[in-house]
């Protein structure tokens, strides 16, 4: 299996996985707008994950498209990072849950919009101009519940406390990073993290959070290493190819 | 033989399904044209990753052609380089502003966090005095704006940059 594979795997898998999540808040939203605002996201990032998982489809050379990859997968192939995969919660658990996400994929795309690999760079462009809006809207959401109630404030903080410890599987990386990083393909990981870090300070000051001092932390998405949470996805997510094979829409 | 400026010509009359008043020429999803000895080729660019309607348009070009007689039409998808609103042709912001859109705006401030919403003018009234209701409105393209002087909510085509 190629590296290049393996990495857009992973990227498509966050896109696809974390777009499916979004997209259970269909009808659910806390008010109208903010309905429709998870369902855009979700909109673009299951868009991210076409484009992502045909192109993998395409390095891998052996006839899966995007639709094969993201249905016809056992969950230990699945190479997402184990935030995305994390239940909704309340509003304030999936807008944190986004926020860490939107702050890692900005930088992340911005770098790879250099990549060797033109269509990569191709879809890393495109994809940055949607993200830049996730972001905003997230980050504003954190800022808003952070330093709003007593009430909004706790829950979030909560919500970070939670989540946290799926922050450094973001970063994770091996022998796939650094073999496409020596050929130019990627970025190094250090610099988007650091940039993740000025990222989630500033915000987090705004919104009078403060980072867990608790740094216990859970890796292992990127090697298929899930929690439990995510054969409940795929169950959902594949019903229908499982339910009826090689159906079409 | 048909002329590439035909096809183009011809493309005017498939309108985007989501925003009817525009076509596909004015929202600027058509990239290239290319006749050869055997096929028409057009080039397509999505407005956005996930946009639901480039299946449909990609549908209407090969049945506009068609039904023009041209044969062995050809639809492809590029993504770079990426389309921005600056794709929009001017008759394109008009045809959104006389249609209740109000088209998308210079933004001054280009950073992600912490900035202003941008001011759209109310494509009704005209009035500058109107508020951003939510960043994302009933398609992935627009935002939801209302104005305060004649308090019609309306769409914004939010810009992309």
């Amino acid at each position: 299996m190629s590296a290049l594979f393996e990495y857009i795997i992973r990227l498509g898998d966050d896109s696809l996985i974390l777009g499916h999540r979004m997209s259970e808040w269909c009808g659910h939203g806390p008010i109208l707008e903010e309905d429709i605002a998870m369902t855009n996201i979700a909109l673009d990032l299951v868009g991210q994950a076409t484009s992502l998982l045909n192109y993998a489809g395409e390095v891998e050379g052996k006839g899966r498209d995007g639709d094969k990859l993201a249905f016809l997968r056992y969950d230990r192939e699945y190479k997402n990072t184990l935030l995305v995969e994390q239940p909704n919660g309340d509003f304030g658990t999936t807008i944190m849950r986004q926020f860490l996400f939107d702050a890692y994929r900005k930088p992340l795309f911005e770098k790879l919009q250099n990549s060797a690999d033109k269509q990569l760079s191709a879809i890393a462009e495109k994809s940055l101009k949607e993200t830049k809006y996730h972001l905003k809207h997230s980050a504003e959401w954190v800022i808003r519940l952070g330093d709003g109630t007593d009430e909004s404030h706790q829950r979030i903080q909560e919500s970070l406390n939670t989540l946290w410890r799926y922050s450094s599987d973001l970063f994770y990386t091996d022998d796939v990073d650094t073999e496409l990083l020596s050929q130019g393909i990627i970025a190094d990981i250090t610099e988007i993290r650091a940039e993740w870090e000025v990222t989630v300070k500033n915000v987090f000051e705004e919104a009078t959070l403060q980072i867990p001092t608790n740094n216990w932390k859970q890796e292992g998405g990127r090697k298929g290493m899930h929690s439990e949470n995510m054969g409940f996805i795929l169950a959902e997510l594949q019903y229908m190819q499982r339910a009826y094979p090689n159906m079409e829409w | 033989m048909v002329t590439e400026n035909e096809i183009w010509f011809y493309l005017e009359e498939v309108s985007d399904p989501e925003i009817p008043v525009l076509t596909v020429v004015d929202l600027g999803v058509v990239r290239a044209v290319e006749i050869t000895d055997t096929d028409c080729h057009v080039t397509i660019t999505p407005t956005y990753s996930g946009c639901p309607a480039m299946k449909m348009i990609e549908e209407q070009i090969i049945e506009k052609l068609t039904e023009k007689g041209i044969e062995n039409v050809k639809v492809s998808l590029v993504l770079s380089p990426a389309w921005t609103t600056d794709w929009l042709t001017e008759s394109g912001k008009n045809k959104l502003r006389e249609y209740g859109i109000a088209p998308p705006e210079h933004e001054v401030d280009k950073s992600v966090l912490f900035s202003e919403p941008t001011v759209v003018p109310c494509p009704q009234c005209k009035s500058r005095n109107t508020k951003m209701i939510s960043q994302f409105g009933s398609t992935a393209c627009k935002a939801h704006y209302q104005c305060n002087e004649c308090l019609e909510p309306f769409d914004y085509f939010k810009c992309l940059k």
